[in-house]
């Protein structure tokens, strides 16, 4: 068993260290090369070539002009130190742009995943109970329509509604400009404000496909013998329903919970662009649309960790869920 | 009790390596027919989320004719007064953009690309995912932990942003190399919780019967543990053409996809930029291809929703009416109340 954990851990690393990588080799993909364009800018723009070549190693911790083995090396080695090179619109170091993105993004979208996932959870289970009785088509029915609308067709209706027209949300930003950045009131209510249609937007429509992949496991689970002998025993149909039917069901929902996670995490590119809202995912966008590619790869990596982080602790408390399964039993092979 | 019943009958898709042996291949073949084609697709129309859901995209596949065969004029600037509303000029149905684009033919031969691009997406996701998760799920060891270690690797890395950067280094414009793209890194996920029930799975007696008996592992995942995770695989492959296009239209909303073909979310794109939000006039120009995604993924979604009745064995003997000890259960209303 503690083989397991170790193993495990260690393969977190290796992830990671792959997809640094695996970052280092899309960065030189691009086309023209990351640089290209910066230093022609530079040139023209009369920088000596000696000061540009300085400039450009610097930002990304690389010498253009060493050979790859060196450029890998030194690349994972600044990674390794923390150093993900300087944001070329900026101007300022990549890891203190995510340093402050990155909370409001895992605000948004931790926030938003929870509540998709309880009321998710919850809803299903009672339709599965209830398979074809009214509460269940209604349900469904709402479910579906509202799976059939993207989270950024809500978002566009949503800041008309309530931002443009009817003035009682912000229409931009994580806070107001006025507000102090620091923890007090004033900076809470206002955080809190800016972030409820993101938090809206991204939860409505995901709650129906949690709901209908919930009630599709339950109806499975319905089907065994010891939910009919919960029947027969005479107990209630709620309790039947969440402790027998949702207990067992929830294991797949489980690991999608961290999944859906990381799917969000990286939604957020088109929602937080909608919203102008400076987290990960707007950096993102407005990296790659100012050819701002440290920025950009540095965004990529810390996404990336995050997720890898919570598949980690998805695995590791996989067997306290799901009895059935102990980490150490799957490893029995046929 | 339920395992013999539906035996005897021969719908249950477990009885088949038994039963086959003496039968000649005439009689198989029409056996194949009736419980693979025509009993599934009886219980499929027989709901009316698959129906409606068959004619909903039916009617996307129309309209890719439509534009396939060019019997409808194709988009282009200034080929009709500007700003039309809808259904104010009949010709033009669906109103016009600022440019005086017809918004109809821009829907319509938008279809084909999104069509071949989501089937692509969605074909491509779930096939390497039920691969993978059934046979890591299954063999355990060092082939679950090897395939395990793959889709990690590939789940770590976030769908969106990937494709973004993917996009920007391939300029992928073929809509199935597109389709592809966007669910790259689909089929980690979701080969991931199918594994996670093949675990539950792969512990039940049947399968532990056919181990004993020395059926092949290819057989017994095909035969034993395929169909147990049908339901879950059908509306996943629905969800995952669902994210196709959603991820699409969004990525092209945000300009960030090259393109070269018409779509959703290029309308949608210049309709934003072009102020359809604040101004009536202009309003149905957003409208359309927000209904044109909505409509196409409802009827994914109905699909995928009456195909899970399809292959969930359980339901499927029901509706068949084979099975009497079920048929007593309250559950039994959706089929009589839903019809």
């Amino acid at each position: 068993m503690v083989n397991y954990y170790v193993r495990r851990t260690a393969r977190v690393f290796v992830t990671i260290f792959l997809v640094a990588s695996l970052t280092f080799g899309l960065v030189r993909l691009l086309p023209g090369g990351p640089f290209t364009l910066l230093r022609a800018q530079l040139l023209r723009q009369g920088v000596p070539a000696d000061e540009v070549d300085a400039r450009i190693a610097n930002l990304q911790n690389i010498q253009p002009d060493a050979p790859l083995w060196r450029q890998y090396i030194d690349y994972m080695l600044a990674l390794f130190q923390g150093n993900l090179g300087e944001s070329i619109s900026l101007g300022e170091p990549v890891v203190s742009v995510l340093a402050s993105a990155a909370p409001w993004t895992i605000f948004v979208v931790l926030v938003s995943t929870i509540l998709v996932f309880a009321v998710g959870i919850f809803l299903g289970s009672l339709q599965a109970y209830w398979e074809g009785s009214r509460f269940d088509q209604v349900v469904s029915g709402v479910s579906i329509s509202l799976m059939s609308l993207p989270f950024y067709v809500v978002a566009v209706i949503a800041l008309y509604v309530f931002a443009y027209q009817f003035g009682w949300l912000p229409t931009a930003g994580t806070v107001a400009n006025g507000v102090e950045r620091e923890l007090g009131i004033p900076f809470i209510v206002s955080a809190l404000k800016h972030s409820v249609l993101p938090i809206f937007s991204y939860t409505i429509g995901a709650i129906g496909g949690q709901a209908l992949a919930m009630r599709g496991n339950s109806i499975q689970v319905l089907g065994n013998d010891y939910v009919q002998v919960a029947r027969l025993r005479g107990l209630a149909d709620r309790r039947i329903a969440t402790r027998y039917v949702a207990r067992n069901a929830i294991l797949p929902m489980y690991t999608g919970f961290l999944l859906l996670l990381g799917f969000r995490l990286g939604g957020t590119v088109i929602l937080e662009q909608i919203f102008s809202y400076t987290g990960l995912g707007y950096y993102m966008i407005s990296a790659l649309n100012a050819n701002d590619y440290p920025l950009m790869m540095g965004t990529f990596l810390v996404i990336t960790v995050a997720l890898v982080l919570g598949v980690y602790v998805a695995d590791l408390t996989y067997s306290k869920i799901d009895p059935r399964i102990s980490a150490g039993e799957s490893d029995e092979a046929y | 009790m339920k395992h013999t019943e539906t035996d005897s009958t021969g719908v249950d898709w477990r009885s088949e390596s038994t039963s086959a042996p003496d039968m000649s291949t005439g009689e198989r073949l029409r056996e194949v027919y009736e419980e693979q084609i025509r009993t599934p697709l009886l219980v499929a129309w027989a709901d009316w989320r698959t129906r409606i859901g068959f004619l909903i995209i039916g009617f996307y596949l129309l309209m890719a004719l439509v534009a396939v065969l060019g019997l409808w004029r194709e988009p282009s600037t200034s080929q009709a007064p500007r700003y039309l509303m809808l259904f104010e000029n009949m010709k033009y149905p669906l109103g016009t953009t600022a440019s005086g684009v017809d918004l109809a033919a821009l829907i319509i031969h938008s279809t084909p690309a999104i069509l071949l691009m989501i089937t692509a997406g969605a074909v491509w996701a779930t096939g390497i995912a039920v691969a993978i998760g059934t046979l890591a799920g299954y063999k355990g060891g060092r082939v679950d932990r090897t395939l395990m270690s793959f889709s990690d690797l590939v789940m770590a890395i976030p769908g969106l942003p990937l494709v973004i950067i993917l996009a920007v280094t391939l300029n992928p414009e073929n809509p199935i190399l597109l389709g592809v793209i966007i669910n790259i890194s689909y089929w980690a996920g979701l080969g991931r919780s199918l594994r996670s029930q093949v675990l539950t799975i792969r512990e039940n007696d049947y399968v532990e019967a056919s181990r004993t008996m020395g059926v092949s592992t290819p057989r017994i995942i095909a035969k034993d543990i395929i169909p147990n995770l049908m339901p879950y695989v059908t509306v996943n492959f629905v969800f995952a053409a669902r994210y196709v296009m959603f991820a699409s239209v969004g990525l092209y909303f945000l300009g960030v996809l090259p393109y070269s073909t018409q779509n959703w979310g290029v309308t949608l794109n210049f309709a934003y930029s072009g102020g359809a939000l604040f101004s009536w006039s202009a309003a149905h120009w957003l409208l359309a291809p927000m209904v044109a995604i909505m409509g196409l993924s409802l009827g994914l979604i109905l699909l995928g929703q009456g195909m899970d009745r399809v292959f969930n064995p359980r339901v499927r003997t029901r509706m068949a009416g084979e099975s009497k000890s079920t048929a007593s259960d309250d559950e039994d209303a959706t089929v009589t109340e839903v019809l």
